[in-house]
């Protein structure tokens, strides 16, 4: 049979098919309309004509090869699983360490450091805007000191280490460089990532320091330091996550993660580097979210979408600046606190599809989290998730397991094509540093995360235990307690490093970030400096204040 | 004549970002008729005392998720006692852990609203306490 004939078969049993349905549904109906969270209508169902003018090599091509579609590895999970990293961090240095260790006993592959709220925006323990705060989200890291506590018997040539740390990004890494250097290992080994994704946080995470153009500058000097210094290093994690939490669809979290991408890309290259020499360490961070088969097509189409990109617009000829490496979370605001144990079935489906969509590594998040931070047993619960998914049922056997599905496939054209359409519209609002002054993407999200509130609330939407499925009365779950001393014994320690330290050399090497601030150097060399002196975090970003100014937050509601 | 709006103030208390929660609020308090104040992040319980004080408000909506309520909603509580403004309803949204709530609820914290409350019940609340007020 031709390939026309078989078109015209496929077409009249459809169109049978379809009036078999029509008289159907006459009598049952179906229960309500089916949409995506990006709002694309589900139809009934996908046929081969979904995917009419598909191009096999085109479109999809083997894992390992561009663009990437089914994988960046050609073996993926047969040859290496993803890494299991949990985001963890509370307290005082020492507990975290404690934490750090149990996990890795348990079988995590790597670390990823939460760090207190006055630490992300720079301030120490004792600053009167870090009242209530130390210790509390994450870890307290006032200087090297904390550093050298938090990593203390943890071999850094062993473990890739992720620190979720942005504004201050270049101080945190610096710190961390220096501990390194301290166990004796050669700064090319160590392996990790810094977030450094200052543009989200604007318009979604809040954790920003100074405005966008100086803070672009950091980004970029630790492009540049890193690229000659640790070559192993991701330097930056361009993250959806956030934007996905702070209410975006799936369309958008991918949409606004690549135009800050694009931003940086830019700027680097404005700089002067090789789009070669830094994109192979850009690395991506995304949300694992609930509508399972959009959350896997998401995957695949942010990589369809960045190697083209990288190739087509950027001109990168090195196939490693064109592969989009992920990290995944679960999604931390879909997890209820009625019914939390529920949360354990959310975050094993939503792992699942970060799976299927080719992540390089995961972190499930803990049933507890809506009601505080996760106890030790849920998130080993969590841990053991993961461990589930990649040894017990089989979806590691082979790469892309769900490639050339009709309707994977047709949404994953789907979301490239409406991401490519934002990308252009942030391209003519002049990028995404001009889009975020203006407010254009923080109203996007804000009007997409009111959306889905309302869903909710006229049970459009269901959320199992919050408007289905309720009971009255909740079951006592063991949580989390905080040490309430740990403030107090943080401050001292901050104390007593500001005391035993040279105070000459401090002040001389604040003198000189401020001064290299207000000129165009590269600044790691200068905070490196500054922080093998002990001076603390609040007095290297206090430097960078004085000459950068802060940025004040524009609210459009 | 038609009834004057209810003057809400909703506010980032502390230094946590998280911001999806209180502005999805005041679109909803806005949405129901309310004149609604949104003070944006990193404020501290003075600036917030103040803003609601300066904005003659009779509801702080104050949004918190880092956990450090413990520390930062009491001296709210406590500056608008001093100032003798406490006909000013405040209540809160974020994650309080239950012994806290019933902490905040003793010293003057009217309703806690914990992940999964519907702005719908927010909306009803004020309007009950306003009824309840007049």
């Amino acid at each position: 049979m031709s390939d026309q004939s078989n078109y015209d078969e496929l077409m009249r049993s459809k169109k049978a098919w379809e009036e078999k349905v029509n008289k159907a549904l006459q009598k049952y109906p179906e229960r309500k309309e089916f949409k995506l969270d990006s709002g694309l209508e589900v139809e009934k169902v996908y046929d081969p004509l979904a995917v009419d003018d598909f191009n096999y090599r085109s479109q999809l091509n083997w894992p390992g090869e561009y663009p990437y579609t089914r994988g960046i590895q050609p073996t993926m999970y047969r040859g290496r699983l993803w890494t299991m990293r949990q985001y963890a961090g509370f307290g005082s240095a020492e507990e975290t360490n404690r934490r750090f260790r149990y996990l890795l006993d348990q079988g995590q592959t790597g670390l990823s450091v939460a760090f207190d709220l006055p630490t992300q925006i720079g301030y120490d323990s004792d600053h009167p805007l870090a009242r209530g705060e130390v210790g509390k989200v994450g870890v307290a890291v006032d200087s090297l000191a904390d550093m050298e506590i938090l990593m203390k018997e943890i071999p850094l040539d062993q473990v890739s280490t992720s620190m979720t740390i942005n504004a201050p990004a270049a101080v945190l890494l610096a710190m961390y460089m220096t501990v390194s250097e301290k166990q004796g290992l050669p700064l090319e080994q160590i392996k990790g990532t810094i977030q450094n994704d200052i543009l989200k946080e604007y318009v979604a995470r809040g954790t920003y320091i100074f405005p966008p153009r100086e803070s672009m500058r950091l980004v970029i000097d630790i492009f540049a330091f890193a690229g000659e210094k640790i070559p192993n290093w991701n330097t930056i994690s361009i993250s959806g996550y956030h934007i996905r939490e702070a209410g975006s669809t799936a369309v958008q979290e991918v949409a606004f993660t690549l135009g800050n991408a694009v931003a940086y890309v830019e700027a680097a290259m404005e700089a002067g580097l090789e789009v070669d020499q830094f994109a192979p360490r850009l690395s991506f961070f995304f949300n694992a979210h609930s509508n399972f088969f959009e959350e896997v097509a998401k995957f695949r189409a942010a990589r369809r979408v960045w190697a083209r990109l990288m190739k087509e617009r950027f001109g990168a000829r090195n196939p490693r600046s064109m592969m989009l490496r992920f990290h995944t979370q679960t999604a931390g605001s879909t997890l209820t606190a009625q019914q939390p144990d529920v949360n354990l079935m959310r975050v094993a489906f939503q792992a699942l599809s970060a799976v299927l969509g080719g992540t390089q590594s995961l972190h499930t998040n803990s049933r507890d989290e809506a009601l505080a931070l996760p106890s030790e047993q849920s998130v080993l619960l969590a841990l053991r998730t993961q461990q589930v998914i990649a040894h017990e049922i089989g979806v590691t056997d082979t790469a892309d397991p769900l490639g050339g599905s009709y309707y994977i496939e047709k949404l994953t054209d789907h979301i490239e094509e409406e991401v490519n359409r934002y990308i252009k519209k942030i391209d003519e609002l002049g990028g995404a540093v001009e889009a975020i002054d203006t407010g254009f993407i923080q109203q996007e999200i804000q009007a997409s995360a009111y959306r889905y509130q309302k869903e909710v609330e006229e049970q459009k939407r269901i959320v199992v235990g919050v408007n289905r499925f309720t009971e009255s009365e909740e079951q006592p779950i063991d949580l989390l307690k905080m040490d309430p001393a740990t403030s107090r014994r943080q401050i001292e320690r901050l104390k007593e490093v500001r005391l035993s330290r040279n105070q000459g050399e401090v002040a001389s090497a604040l003198q000189e970030l401020r001064k290299a601030a207000q000129g165009e150097e590269n600044l790691m060399p200068f905070i490196l400096a500054a922080v093998k002196a002990y001076a603390t975090l609040g007095e290297i970003c206090g430097a960078l204040r004085d000459v950068f100014g802060e940025y004040q937050q524009q609210v459009n509601l | 004549m038609a009834e004057k709006p209810v003057r809400v103030l909703v506010g980032k208390v502390g230094l946590d970002g998280h911001d999806r929660g209180a502005k999805v609020v005041a679109q909803a308090l806005r949405d129901a008729g309310m004149e609604v104040i949104y003070t944006g992040l990193r404020q501290t319980p003075e600036q917030i005392v103040e803003t609601a004080l300066q904005e003659d408000v009779q509801v702080i909506g104050l949004s918190i998720l880092s956990g450090a309520h413990m520390q930062l909603l009491p001296p709210v509580l406590e500056m608008l006692r001093e100032q003798e403004s406490h006909d000013i309803i405040v209540i809160v949204g974020g994650i309080i852990p239950k012994e806290d709530m019933v902490y905040l609820k003793e010293n003057g914290v009217a309703e806690v609203f914990s992940p999964g409350s519907s702005t719908g019940q927010i909306v009803q609340f004020i309007k009950q306490k306003m009824e309840e007020n007049k």
